[in-house]
């Protein structure tokens, strides 16, 4: 396997739904070649740290906020004139 | 290895009898709904619009029109992967309002070599995030994702922030499976890179960045 082809098969072994076959001969390469080994690390860092920032959270007053007004709108919207 | 988690997990036949009822005008059911999505929708509509005023205004109208339409919800899809598609839309719709210069679309997916292979292969601290205060961190998370495309960040958002399947990403935004994962292999490179200066590992005599 090629570095390139390593690449090509990364999101699918990050996501564990290679066949098993192309899986140990990406385990392989990753085993010998640093350059491929560094990236794969790097890059499943970089999934977890944003997976677990919290960021963009949405603050529970202002979660009460909306859903309040959404249910609000939700109830007018349902007394409101039936389409035919 | 370990497997990217999902962050949606109810049950679905629980999620069906909900919808039912939201159809049959219980709007309690449908506030039960609001409350299982409303953060995933929130955290989406940020990513892509990059406003705060922007995403609180998409959770209205993502829920509104979801629930304006749930007639057309036939249960193919997860009801989560209808809502996304409608919270995409609202906030795609919001960042071509703010940005009008600038060609805003999901089909933006420009290809080049060089953003298709690594261009900085250097090695990060065990755990780099921890060199940052929290605030800290989530500056430079955010300023970091900001640089993407809205495309990049939109697919990258949804299938390892929010963990939906790259499948159901696919049919959320209208794309093909390979063309979801053309853009989450480039949107991983692009993070990756900028976040180097951030977390590689110093060599004796570095500077801070």
């Amino acid at each position: 396997m090629t570095c390139s082809e390593f690449l090509k098969e990364l999101t699918d072994y990050l996501d564990d739904s290679l066949d098993e076959r192309t899986r140990v001969e990406l385990e392989d390469h990753l085993a010998w070649c640093h350059d491929c080994f560094v990236v794969c690390d790097t890059t499943k860092k970089t999934i977890e740290i944003y997976r677990d920032s919290q960021l963009y959270e949405l603050p529970d007053d202002l979660r009460t906020r909306l859903r309040t007004a959404i249910v609000e709108k939700c109830h007018a919207k349902k007394a409101g004139p039936q389409k035919a | 290895m370990n497997t990217i988690q999902t962050k949606v997990g109810e049950p679905v036949s629980d999620e069906l009898a909900l919808v039912q009822a939201a159809k049959n005008g219980d709007v309690s059911a449908f506030e039960e709904l609001v409350r299982r999505y409303d953060r995933n929708v929130f955290r989406i509509a940020q990513h892509i619009t990059q406003n705060r005023e922007d995403a609180e205004d998409v959770v209205q109208d993502a829920f509104l029109k979801a629930y304006g339409n749930l007639g057309q919800f036939q249960g193919q899809s997860k009801f989560y992967t209808w809502l996304v598609r409608i919270a995409v839309n609202e906030a795609l719709m919001r960042l071509r309002r703010r940005r009008p210069e600038r060609m805003v679309s999901l089909d933006e997916d420009v290809k080049t070599e060089e953003d298709s292979m690594p261009r900085e292969v250097a090695d990060w601290s065990p755990n780099p995030e921890q060199q940052y205060s929290q605030a800290e961190l989530r500056d430079i998370l955010g300023k970091t994702i900001q640089g993407l495309p809205p495309s990049f960040r939109t697919v990258f958002v949804l299938r390892y922030v929010e963990g939906v399947y790259t499948e159901e990403t696919a049919e959320a935004l209208g794309l093909s499976i390979p063309a979801v994962k053309s853009r989450l292999l480039r949107a991983r490179l692009q993070l990756r890179e900028r976040l180097n200066r951030y977390f590689k590992k110093r060599q004796a005599g570095d500077g801070q960045p």
